[in-house]
């Protein structure tokens, strides 16, 4: 089950979900992200399962308790549940959360071959978030989170993030 | 309590978190600005995987175990990582390659992992596994580039990887808890888990025209609880909380 196919019969629930976002990315909804992954009701108990970007995500502790919270704010009591499988993938991802993450700066993923290529072969390909340019190289690998490689853009020399891709 | 697992896990979630611990030492230390986050998101990449270790270990422990019970409160004779891990960051060099050796062993491990009959310990691995190749891509990389890259940046690499090296036997050696865990269909099977972590090392050195140490491996018994020396300071610092705020919680 894709998370932009969730299927949530319950229109508040639905809402406080999307009202969540990513601590370290705050204009992405968890919706967008992928990280919601069921949701079940029993009356007024509701149990949200969540899985991890990353195992040491430090978002996720944080991220269960805002769904708690604003669920509370609907008058819901909720669980949170961490599920490990399947794992999270960038494909979850969904297409407006790829565009939130361009126009916030850090360039969305690409897809497996092409993310390879410019992370192993030094292709330019990874498009520049502040002037469009595909002129730009990597720095590192690992960026400001796991989940992220630093790139520099041979252009406008700015820095910008590039969201790995994850399979 | 199934007993056997329980101990696996002990040594699939230590050695995680005793190589995490020494990445963590270098944070606001690396030797610049990107290794030093690359580092750390590394050592947070294998917290979190301890995490789900001992998670799980304090499910089948009982008794109001948690996962920082389980981290923070056994005796040196208790933690199952094996010696290598143990190692001190001597210099960049030693942080790299001690890096790439577990990597070239981790990888394949947590790809026969996957395959476990516990599903748990499968989910864990599957979610790890990703973030392991990056591990090894950047591992590789590095001692590519330090191997290949001036006078000193080989000496200091080619001694690190003759201090490491040795240590590599005792990862590879099945201990009993492994062998039974290999039986039961949970555990990975290290023979050939070996042979591709051979195989990976062996065409990194060639590409870094670094020599392959012919040294006689080290025998040495951390998986089994026999520590170096380096463990009781490492303890002191990791257990130092909870020594001073025994049951703090975050
Ligand atoms: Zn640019």
């Amino acid at each position: 089950m894709v998370s932009s196919t969730l299927h949530i019969a319950n229109q508040q629930i639905e809402e406080a979900l999307w009202s969540v976002t990513d601590p370290e990315i705050p204009v992405l909804s968890i919706m967008d992200m992928g990280v919601v992954r069921e949701v079940t009701q029993d009356g007024e108990a509701v149990l949200i399962s969540i899985t991890p970007t990353y195992s040491g995500c430090p978002a996720m502790d944080t991220i269960a308790d805002d769904i708690k919270k604003a669920l509370k704010e609907r008058g819901y009591q909720s669980k949170v549940k961490l599920i490990l499988a399947p794992a999270w993938t960038t494909d979850w991802i969904t297409e407006r959360g790829r565009k939130k993450l361009q126009e916030y700066g850090i360039a969305p993923p690409m897809d497996e071959a092409s993310d390879k290529a410019a992370l192993l072969d030094g292709e330019r390909m990874i498009k520049c978030t502040h002037c469009g340019s595909t002129s730009t190289r990597m720095i590192s690998q690992f960026g400001s989170t796991a989940c992220k490689a630093l790139f520099q853009c041979n252009e406008c020399d700015e820095p910008f993030d590039y969201f790995k891709c994850l399979k | 309590m199934d007993q056997s697992r329980y101990e696996y896990l002990l040594l699939l979630g230590d050695n995680s978190m005793i190589l995490g611990h020494r990445l963590s030492e270098l944070c606001g230390h690396g030797p610049s600005l990107e290794t030093d986050i690359a580092l750390t998101n590394i050592s947070l990449d294998l917290f979190g995987q301890v995490r789900s270790y001992f998670q799980y270990a304090a499910e089948l422990k009982g008794d109001a175990a948690t996962e920082d019970s389980i981290a923070f409160t056994r005796f040196d004779r208790d933690y199952r990582n094996a010696i290598l891990v143990e190692q001190p960051n001597e210099d960049f060099a030693h942080v790299i390659v001690r890096q790439f050796l577990f990597d070239s062993f981790h990888l394949p491990l947590l790809e026969q992992l996957v395959n476990s009959r516990d599903e748990t310990i499968a989910a864990i691995a599957a979610k790890s596994i990703k973030e392991s190749r990056y591990h090894l891509r950047f591992s590789s990389e590095w001692v590519k580039r330090l191997g290949d890259g001036t006078e000193e940046s080989h000496q200091r690499t080619q001694a690190a990887l003759d201090h490491l090296y040795p240590y590599l036997h005792e990862v590879y050696n099945e201990s009993p808890i492994e062998k039974e865990m290999k039986k039961a269909g949970i555990g990975a099977d290290l023979a050939t888990v070996e042979a591709i972590s051979r195989n990976t090392i062996e065409d990194v050195l060639t590409e870094s025209t670094l020599m392959l140490p012919k040294i006689e491996p080290r025998m040495v018994r951390g998986k089994q609880g026999i520590h170096s020396e380096h463990m009781g300071f490492i303890l002191s610092d990791l257990q130092y909380m909870q020594r001073a705020y025994p049951n703090m919680q975050w």
